[in-house]
């Protein structure tokens, strides 16, 4: 296991995350798993109570996660956003962006990449679930 | 034209040495080529049958003679003196080499160009008319409504990891010379009766193995809505288009799966929860991009009188010119489709040309048009034998404007490394044997569309009469279809029967426009008669 | 008889395995019968070649002919432009092609 890239300070989550069906099944956990065919807004109520949310990617070409990262976050989630499984240098900088604040990549990533993919956008065009301002609101600030 | 300001290049250049970061890093072994793909495609960057393919992105088809002259640069420095206009009214190099590739894209920046998203499981190029701002039935320009997509597009978060390629194409007026309908999203700008301009979407069509006409799911956005509601429809594609299926994945399979109802009803919960999401771009930001597409400066007393004393001349001027919503102009057509040519393609000396003609004669403005013609959208009517001269003496002045010669051909077994057969020639022969008959004018308007694969690229679905290569045991064979159109009156050809040789596909044709001569009725075109008189004379004449 | 192809990484130009190199030559195919696997994992390892496989061909006229068409296609060039093959000046092998 590669070791754990995390954006935030807050004390992290002690114990593993359970799947979504788990979750909705139990009281107690404050940490979940969410697979790519699972629906984020099946844990829309019940917000309050997580700390970690896990988003898996089995394969970095099936793009799901970034929606259901985005709905979280959209919902005012503000807990850690977990990307696990087969996240690559190339696709971080967009995980971001819809919301993610720690990556637990399966194969262990190269120091200068990622930080070269955290500095390579100088603009962003759209909103989206970090707090940069668009090029079009910029333009007529 | 739009202008890149500091923002726009700043991004291309970003974009530029992100690609070239990845290359290295590629070149390095950093990187599978199971991980690279996806990050080249995106970059427009494909592995072909010969070498690397770049396609270079023509926004909503539009260029000036800058950016055609850089095109033309690039032909000669890098790719072997020619590229090849597409459907998607892009243009594609078929020699590159990766290790120059990033050069390549630093070269297409300086110009305000660039290959972004010209392939990839994401948001692909915006295409749209290619008359835009020069068609006398528009209600408005559509190039503003295709920019600001484009901007939304780029680089989307969400949205670069689809289930599948994704098109978008824009018109504003009623008659479609975009297949429109034929794309993932379809968007026509409307006028409602309050007087006020609206986006209406059609979502779900396609080409492919499984064509599809979008239906309509929402037949007013007010424009102040527009990249909301886009949003929306692609959230719920990204969430629930299938991925288990490559062949099933496209937005088209989903919309039909769900049914265009529900579809549409999910979108609209989506809609609903995004309004309060800040995804709205400002309204000045449209009303910026406006100030780009405003008219030249027609001259109010330009002279509509042509001397059609030369008969060379004035058949290209009924064949390749339109009518232009501004007195004493036109919008002439530059035919890549010259007689046993290829289609689409043009050299480096052509590409200048066409640059320089366009700044002599069209306010220094080209479009790519999605049938891989050229147009110079305004030019003075008393211009256009001087151009017409100029165009004839370099090989650019077919008289063949959606003839049966002007043949829509994808790249097929030639080029493509998907492909099952080859189509460019099959086209350049069923060209030369309607000149040499002398039918071509006479058959009118004829829209022959040809692909070598089931993917579809030459359009053949929407061909009046249409075309698919097969590989039948190892040995090519085509298949013939008709009565497809990708116009306003869309609809999806059929397949006639058995298929052909490469020889016998020619002759077939042929029968088919004999049929249609027989029985056509005054002012008909050839789909006209075969929607009135159906397959069945055809077959008959085709296979007895 | 089973030939290994690809394309050079840096150029993209379409190569065949001879045994001990790579070639643009078809002419200078080797037979892999058996081991195109294994060359194939360590060519691509090495980054010699990309995204290699192996095809299916015949000995004819003492040149290996791809079974396939669109191999044929690759081994020489577009059909359609005969001034840009491998052989130029052999205008005639459009007929070998097809």
């Amino acid at each position: 296991m590669a070791e754990l890239l995390r954006y935030r300070d807050d004390e992290m989550v002690d114990h593993p995350a359970v799947t979504v069906d788990a979750f909705l099944d139990q009281s107690n956990a404050g940490a979940v798993r969410i697979e790519p065919g699972d629906d984020a807004r099946d844990l829309l109520p019940h917000l309050e109570r997580l700390a970690l949310v896990e988003v898996n990617f089995p394969a970095f070409g099936d793009g799901r996660g970034y929606s259901s990262a985005r709905i979280l976050r959209e919902a005012g989630y503000d807990g850690e956003l977990r990307a696990v499984g087969d996240v690559l240098v190339d696709q971080l900088a967009y995980m971001r962006r819809c919301g993610f604040d720690a990556f637990e990549p399966d194969q262990q990533l190269n120091k200068d990449d990622v930080q070269a993919a955290f500095e390579r956008w100088p603009e962003v065009y759209q909103s989206a679930a970090d707090d940069r301002t668009p090029i079009w609101t910029k333009r007529h600030a | 034209m739009y202008k890149y300001d500091q923002y726009d290049q700043a991004m291309v250049d970003a974009r530029v040495e992100e690609f070239r970061d990845q290359a290295r890093r590629r070149l390095e072994g950093k990187l599978t080529e199971d991980q690279f793909k996806p990050l080249r495609l995106m970059n427009g960057l494909y592995l072909q049958l010969h070498a690397y393919m770049l396609r270079v992105a023509i926004p909503y088809g539009t260029l000036d003679s800058r950016q055609m002259h850089a095109l033309a640069d690039i032909a000669d420095k890098y790719d072997r003196g020619y590229g090849h206009f597409t459907t998607r009214q892009n243009i594609q190099y078929n020699w590159i080499k990766l290790e120059d590739a990033a050069d390549i894209l630093a070269d297409l920046s300086k110009v305000e160009m660039h290959a972004i998203q010209t392939s990839g499981n994401c948001i692909r190029n915006i295409s749209s008319d290619h008359f835009a701002g020069a068609a006398a039935d528009e209600v408005v320009d559509p190039r503003p409504y295709a920019e600001l997509l484009r901007q939304w597009s780029s680089f989307h978060p969400e949205f670069s990891y689809l289930p599948r390629k994704f098109k978008i194409a824009v018109i504003a007026s009623d008659t479609d010379r975009a297949a429109m309908r034929l794309h993932d999203i379809g968007i026509q700008i409307v006028q409602n009766d309050a007087g006020d301009l609206g986006a209406a979407f059609y979502v779900g069509g396609g080409m492919g193995r499984t064509p599809m006409i979008a239906p309509c799911i929402n037949a007013f956005v007010p424009l102040d809505r527009l990249v909301t509601y886009a949003e929306a429809c692609l959230r719920v594609y990204n969430r629930y288009g299938r991925r288990d299926n490559k062949y099933k994945a496209r937005i088209k399979i989903l919309v039909h799966e769900l049914g265009a109802e529900e579809y549409a009803r999910q979108v609209e919960e989506e809609f609903a929860h995004m309004l309060d999401q800040g995804v709205e771009p400002p309204f000045a930001e449209l009303e910026r991009i406006r100030t780009f597409f405003e008219d030249p400066l027609f001259e109010a007393d330009a002279s509509s009188d042509i001397d059609r004393s030369d008969p060379d001349f004035a058949l290209w001027v009924d064949r390749n010119t339109v009518a232009h919503k501004a007195d004493g102009y036109a919008s002439a057509v530059i035919s890549l489709k010259p007689v046993g040519g290829i289609p689409g393609d043009a050299t480096a000396e052509q590409m200048r040309l066409m640059a320089d003609l366009a700044k002599d004669y069209s306010f220094d403005e080209l479009r790519v048009m999605h049938t891989q013609n050229i147009v110079l959208p305004h030019v003075r009517k008393a211009d256009l034998h001087a151009l017409w001269t100029a165009l004839d003496e370099a090989g650019l002045g077919a008289p063949n404007l959606d003839t049966v010669e002007d043949i829509i051909a994808c790249p097929g077994l030639d080029y493509c490394s998907l492909a099952n057969a080859r189509s460019i020639p099959v086209a350049q022969r069923i060209s030369e044997r309607f000149a040499k008959t002398g039918k071509t004018e006479t058959l009118g308007q004829l829209k022959l569309k040809i692909s070598g694969c089931i993917n579809a690229c030459g359009h053949h679905h929407a061909g009046h009469i249409g075309i698919l290569g097969v590989d039948r045991k190892g040995v090519e064979n085509y298949q013939l279809l008709l009565g497809g159109s990708e116009a306003e009156d869309v609809s999806l050809a059929k397949i006639t029967g058995p298929g052909f040789d490469e020889h016998g596909i020619v002759d077939a044709v042929e029968t088919v426009t004999t049929v249609y001569e027989r029985e056509r009725e005054d002012g008909e075109r050839f789909l006209d008669t075969y929607r009135r008189i159906g397959m069945n004379p055809f077959k008959e004449a085709l296979y007895g | 008889m089973r030939l290994l192809t690809g394309n050079d990484l840096k150029t993209g130009v379409v190569t065949w395995w001879t045994g001990s190199d790579w070639s643009i030559h078809v002419e200078d195919a080797a037979d892999v019968t058996g081991s195109e696997d294994e060359t194939a994992r360590r060519e691509e390892a090495a980054r010699r070649v990309n995204a290699p496989y192996a095809i299916d061909a015949e000995m004819q006229d003492g040149v290996p002919r791809p079974t396939h068409i669109k191999e044929r296609v690759r081994t020489l060039g577009p059909t359609v432009r005969p001034d840009l093959t491998l052989k130029p000046a052999e205008p005639d092998l459009g007929n070998w092609v097809i």
